[in-house]
């Protein structure tokens, strides 16, 4: 039964949705208010519904379910009960059915709480974000039916991959589809804004919490996202300029670019043309991350979803939204003048260099991702890694930083370059106090991880600079928020300089007992024991970390062993041991058994080790920028604002 | 969707130990570094540029398949007899072409590859300070 009311109140929302965008056109068209007062109350009951389909399906999974599709492929009776809930989204369909949650949710989200836009775009937003919904129930009901059926129940599931049993895995697509979503109210917005012909700061601040609070997610993905990759694939690399890593950075530096370009408007009444273009591309890019995806475009291991009909589907809906949007951006290119002017000196001007530079990073990010794939058909097999963006992005990405140092100290319309420099004397000299510091005493460092940790000194104090000789307590939260999240790009920076620069690497074949000098840590291997986990054996290293203070740590990394099971092949996973000191991490693998002289007996074992100087500061540095964004959300949805006004209304109401 | 790639690189990777389980020891160079740190450093800045072939997500220098496993042995037998870099590159573009770097070869087929990023900023750099220039600096009006 429960799988049957899913379906049904996924095609009753798909009505709906289909409703709202009739009755939305209809009174663009004519005007006739009766209508209008439908999309509203339509919107608010999609989102509903399809929250509540979503809940049956996990509930479905919650109840292991073996009678419907979903469950007996990707579930199993046994499996842990968080990991069962996860399940609902780790697969196609589901993840297909969260997407559209968040769709429905924040589309209802906009219907509710929206308030300072004017009726008619109000209502031709949420006739675009039913559009939008009606695309990918399309998708969900015709093609990827979350709720079917099997014929004949299995005993049991095929899904214990314990690989998939990570709750960092758990909680990381949500993640990134709540920013994706996010991206897409913002688009809805620009498009109910073109329609309208109302692009302006009103516009522009019904748009920018959207921005925000969707680029909070993206930022918090993507730090997550590396840390994952970092601990768990056990050679230590955060971030490897893989396809995948690409397509999920590309909508970031997209939403980054609109992020300070709204922020123009919306303050400045300018660079207004350029926002909706903006809200456009970085919404096209996250459809393009998910077709690339899904499609198996990337023909390699990672496509785990490849499916060309559903890539052919997505390609048609991305096709379908984007060329819209462009077409209607094309008839209404005389409706949205650039509005104000600005000097080049100005906070406008280095926003606009901000943003050239952004798209630039953006557009060669995307060349390199899909430069091989085009090649390939060409004819040619070339690799894009690493090197390529190191040399190409590295220099403009320190570019960037550097403009970051100034556009806040600058004042908007105009401003004097003379005086800029007199705001920054305590920046340069940081700056050059690393430089000197580092050649002086830094030994052999790269170029890059050199002007990188400069970069960053210089914007760890400029990023401070708008809160000098100011009211702390009276400074908005928006400029908090700012300075927190400049101050963690900073963090963020050195973090990755210093690990490049300075990382210390040991991969040895040791046997219980033996002493590893990696840095200033001597490392005694202590031995091995066997350990049975809840669907896992595993071998048990035991390792003490002595620092040179005389503390000593005790670390346990795990070599891991799950059966096969139902046929499937047995799988070994590695656990990293991490050790985290203020001045970096030490990260210990215990890798495979090492034969002895005869071949047979295996008294040794590889053990992989790594200093890491600052690793952590690149996560911290992630964290720091979304906990600054959600500042300066706070800040801009004036929710404090709205709050005080309550109180002290409640307090007149109690004395009067 | 990364998590999707890591995890079926996750299971290219451990899958393949399992199945080679009664396959030759590896290669010694493959988990064990070169006495010389700066050689050391030098075969592990160039084993950061190669991809594994198999594995096609990673570098040799962070992948647990054996191939990756007997290119590093290679790379560091390489270093270790004093050949530099760029030759041993070049000799494994030789063998496996140009799929096999990270750090793709200028050419005809890679020249919008280097240049187009420069091109875009040059447009873009273009078109945005035009505005300034056209605009003059103090009006307020509209555009």
């Amino acid at each position: 039964m429960i799988a049957e009311l899913g379906l049904a109140l996924l095609w009753i929302a798909a009505a709906l949705a289909c409703l709202s965008l009739v009755a939305g056109i209809v009174f663009l068209r004519t005007g006739k208010d009766d209508l209008a007062a439908l999309v509203r109350p339509a919107s608010v009951a999609q989102g509903l519904l399809t929250a509540t389909a979503f809940a049956l399906l996990i509930a479905l999974f919650v109840r292991s379910d073996m009678s419907v599709e979903l469950v007996a492929r990707n579930s199993h009776s046994l499996k842990p009960m968080l990991f069962k809930v996860a399940g609902a989204w780790g697969n196609h369909e589901g993840s297909m059915l969260l997407w559209l949650t968040i769709l429905g949710v924040s589309g209802a989200l906009v219907a509710i709480f929206e308030k300072r836009l004017r009726n008619d775009t109000l209502v031709a937003t949420l006739a675009a974000q039913a559009a939008l919904s009606l695309g990918f129930f399309a998708f969900l009901l015709f093609s990827s039916n979350p709720f079917k059926r099997l014929p004949v129940a299995p005993p049991d599931g095929q899904g214990l991959n314990p690989l998939l049993q990570d709750p960092g895995l758990a909680f990381h697509p949500p993640t990134l589809y709540v920013g994706y979503v996010g991206i897409s109210v913002a688009f809805s917005f620009a498009v109910g804004a073109l329609i309208t012909r109302e692009i302006g700061p009103a516009f522009a601040r019904a748009m920018r919490p959207w921005v925000l609070g969707s680029w909070i997610f993206l930022t918090l993905g993507i730090t997550a996202g590396s840390y994952w990759a970092y601990y768990e694939l056990g050679w230590g690399g955060w971030w490897f300029w893989d396809p995948v890593e690409n397509v999920s950075l590309i909508p970031w530096l997209a939403g980054t670019a609109l992020l300070h370009s709204v922020a123009v408007t919306a303050t400045r009444n300018a660079l207004r043309a350029w926002t909706v273009m903006l809200a456009v591309i970085a919404f096209s890019m996250s459809m393009v991350g998910t077709f690339i995806v899904r499609s198996g475009l990337l023909t390699s291991v990672h496509s785990f979803a490849v499916d060309p009909e559903r890539g052919t589907f997505l390609l048609a809906l991305m096709a379908i939204y984007i060329g819209g949007a462009l077409t209607l951006f094309a008839m209404r290119a005389g409706a949205v003048a650039e509005g104000k002017k600005f000097a080049l000196m100005s906070r406008e001007g280095s926003l606009v260099i901000n943003n050239l530079l952004l798209t630039t990073i953006l557009a060669l990010v995307l060349l390199g991702t899909l430069y091989p794939i085009v090649a390939e058909a060409m004819g040619e097999k070339i690799s894009v890694g690493p090197p390529y963006y190191n040399k190409v992005a590295g220099p403009l990405a320190l570019i960037l930083c550097l403009v970051m140092v100034a556009g806040p100290l600058l004042s908007w319309r105009k401003d004097d370059g003379k005086k800029l420099w007199s705001r920054l004397p305590a920046a340069a000299f940081a700056g050059a106090a690393v430089l000197f510091g580092l050649v002086l005493f830094g030994g052999k460092v790269g170029v890059l991880p050199l002007l990188g940790m400069t970069v960053a000194g210089v914007v760890a104090v400029a990023s401070i600079a708008p809160l000098w000789k100011r009211n702390l307590r009276r400074t908005p939260l928006p400029t908090w928020g700012m300075v927190i999240a400049h101050f963690g790009v900073a963090v963020a920076l050195a973090g990755m300089a210093a690990e490049s620069a300075f990382i210390k690497e040991r991969l040895v074949a040791a046997a219980p007992g033996e002493t590893v000098k990696v840095d200033d840590f001597s490392v005694k291997f202590a031995g091995v024991s066997p350990v049975a986990g809840p669907n896992y054996t595993a071998i048990r290293g035991t390792l003490i970390a002595t620092t040179p203070s005389g503390a000593s740590f005790t670390l346990h990394p795990e070599a891991r062993m799950f059966p096969g099971l139902m046929g499937t092949a047995p799988t070994e996973t590695n656990e990293a041991a991490l050790l985290t000191r203020p001045g970096g991490q030490l990260y210990v693998v215990l890798g495979q058994p090492v034969p002895g002289a005869d071949g047979m007996s295996a008294d040794r074992y590889q053990l992989r080790l790594w200093w890491k100087p600052l690793v952590w500061w690149i996560w911290l540095g992630g964290a720091l920028i979304a906990i600054g964004a959600a500042l300066s959300l706070l800040g801009r949805a004036q929710l404090i604002e709205i709050w005080r006004v309550r109180r002290a209304r409640k307090a007149q109401e109690r004395f009067a | 969707m990364r998590v999707r790639l890591l995890l079926a690189t996750l299971l290219a990777l451990f899958a393949v130990p399992i199945t080679a389980q009664d396959r030759l020891p590896p290669a010694p160079y493959a988990y064990q570094q070169l006495r010389d740190p700066a050689q050391e450093a030098k075969a592990k800045a160039l084993m950061e540029t190669l991809r594994c072939l198999v594995c096609q997500g990673q570098s040799i220098a962070d992948s647990d398949a054996p191939l990756a496993g007997d290119m590093r042995h290679e790379v560091r037998t390489k270093i270790a007899a004093g050949e530099s870099p760029d030759a041993i590159r070049k000799w494994l573009v030789a063998r496996y072409g140009n799929w096999v770097t990270y750090d793709p070869p200028l050419d005809a087929a890679t020249a919008l590859l280097w240049f187009g990023p420069l091109l875009f900023l040059a447009l873009g750099g273009w078109l945005a300070f035009g505005r300034f220039r056209r605009g003059g600096t103090d009006g307020e009006s509209e555009i």
